[in-house]
């Protein structure tokens, strides 16, 4: 079979795979979104609202290629999404999850430049200046609000800045997000250790 | 080193998004100068992403290999800053344009993954009576990934992280590569190993590193480890540069393996004559690039 015969089954193949129902739950539900962006916001809502929500990768019938899900405990599903229609941010849909998810990248790994000190967050690394703070760079990642956020972060404090905020709306900008959270417990308590 | 002779008037058409929610579709010719980058007639800030590829390839087209038959370099992008709607604008265009446009390559950058439209966009390249070359960085290499078509591309520009994620048959992005933190420079050849035999590579790689490696078809062919500059991880852009340049190389007749090589160098080149620093700039850096395009 040629790649030309390959590409359009398995595209035709893929498109209906999207249309098809999640299949039997086992005790979590994934709440689907718009984008990535909503799925940050919706986490923080919810994660303020003291409930317990992961983000995970969506099952493989529903990926587009720059996703991600919440998952929340079946419990709390109808309390959450009753919580994010009240901010008019209802997910798309709801599902009960079957097969295990993939999990994000939870690790860190820091990397010390004498006066300076990088994190990495999976695939991005953001730098700041030991001694003020300041954001001085942001590496890695591949999604288009990359550069955005890049832009929009280097010379802020990483005590006042948040990607999230900025606008991070995808997967690469929510490892920023999660890499500069890093950074400000570091900073703090490098910050404390010193005042001590 | 081997030239190609023919199609040299046929375009290399450079495909990503500019940090910047405003900036309109955009087909056109495409210039740096000192600090400046202009698509057509519209000036665009030197930052990280597709600019910086931009500028270094234009640089690179300039002052390398001055005496060969260069393809026209061309852009087509438009305003993203990760809400996807420039993307998709970039991707119906693309569909529309290529039987006319007909590119001797295509460089696909920072552009929202998307795995109807890669595989719409393959299709339409599958198509054309003479398949470009293809080569993927950032957000396209994902999807070319995730679409399990890795195969169908010439060339792949991973750091070791996104070396990681093509070694992992299973992840869908860099966020769930599993194991991705014990992803190291001493793990690179395994990775490379896993990467081709679960068709999740390209042809040729560049794999960026401490030692940088280049790889065809399985086998890496050559490591460059010098000169040496750790001050270069932190700074934001510089395997865009990478891209660029090694884009705008193979865009002045040279063969991928060549080219692959040659942009190692003069990108290496580049950041050591820079002496940066974690707070320096890819702008700042990129100045230096003449300098170095000329020494390779």
């Amino acid at each position: 079979m040629s790649v030309l015969s390959r590409l359009r089954s398995a595209f035709f193949r893929l498109r209906r795979g999207k249309a098809e129902a999640p299949r039997v739950p086992d005790g979590e539900v994934f709440l689907v979104f718009a984008d990535t962006g909503e799925v940050i916001r919706a986490e923080r809502i919810l994660k303020a609202g003291g409930m317990d929500v992961k983000v995970m990768a969506p099952p493989p019938a529903l990926r587009t290629g720059c996703d991600m899900v919440l998952v929340i405990s079946l419990v709390h599903a109808l309390r959450a999404v009753a919580t994010l229609e009240e901010r008019q941010l209802a997910p798309l849909r709801t599902a009960q999850a079957k097969d295990a998810l993939l999990e994000p990248v939870s690790l860190f790994q820091t990397k010390d430049y004498g006066e300076w000190l990088m994190v990495r967050a999976a695939n991005m690394k953001l730098t700041v200046e030991k001694s003020s703070g300041r954001i001085v760079n942001v590496s890695g990642g591949g999604c288009p609000d990359v550069p955005y956020l890049a832009a929009e972060l280097v010379g802020k404090s990483i005590l006042e800045a948040d990607p999230a905020r900025e606008g991070g709306q995808t997967l690469c900008g929510y490892a920023l997000f999660l890499a500069a959270r890093e950074l400000r417990k570091l900073h703090a308590s490098a910050k404390s250790g010193a005042d001590a | 080193m081997r030239k190609e002779t023919a199609s040299s008037s046929r375009p290399w058409l450079f495909v990503g998004t500019i940090p910047d929610e405003d900036f309109p579709l955009v087909l056109s010719r495409f210039t740096a100068s000192g600090r400046d980058l202009f698509l057509g007639s519209r000036l665009c800030p030197v930052n990280r992403g597709t600019p910086a590829m931009l500028a270094a390839a234009s640089i690179a087209h300039a002052h390398a290999y001055p005496e060969s038959r260069k393809a026209p370099l061309h852009v087509l992008a438009a305003g993203d800053v990760g809400g996807g709607r420039g993307s998709r604008e970039v991707y119906r265009r693309l569909v529309a344009l290529l039987p006319s446009l007909r590119p001797r390559g295509i460089t696909f950058h920072y552009l929202l993954p998307d795995v109807d439209w890669h595989n719409r966009i393959l299709i339409a390249i599958e198509e054309l009576p003479e398949k470009p070359v293809l080569i993927a960085d950032a957000g396209y290499m994902y999807a070319a990934k995730m679409s399990g078509y890795a195969e169908s591309y010439d060339l792949f520009t991973p750091d070791i992280g996104e070396l990681a994620f093509l070694a992992d048959e299973s992840a869908p992005h860099p966020f769930y590569t599993r194991n991705f933190l014990l992803a190291d420079e001493e793990q690179a050849e395994e990775l490379i190993i896993r990467a081709y035999a679960g068709n999740n590579a390209a042809r040729h790689m560049l794999v960026k590193g401490r030692v940088d490696r280049y790889t065809h078809n399985g086998a890496i062919s050559e490591k460059v480890d010098a000169p040496d500059v750790p001050m270069l991880e932190p700074v934001g852009g510089t395997g865009d540069t990478l891209t660029g340049i090694v884009s705008a190389l193979a865009a002045s007749g040279l063969a991928l393996r060549a080219a692959c090589t040659a942009a190692f160098m003069i990108n290496r080149r580049m950041g050591f004559l820079a002496r940066p620093t974690p707070a320096s700039s890819i702008a700042d850096i990129l100045t230096f690039l003449p300098s170095a395009c000329r020494s390779a």
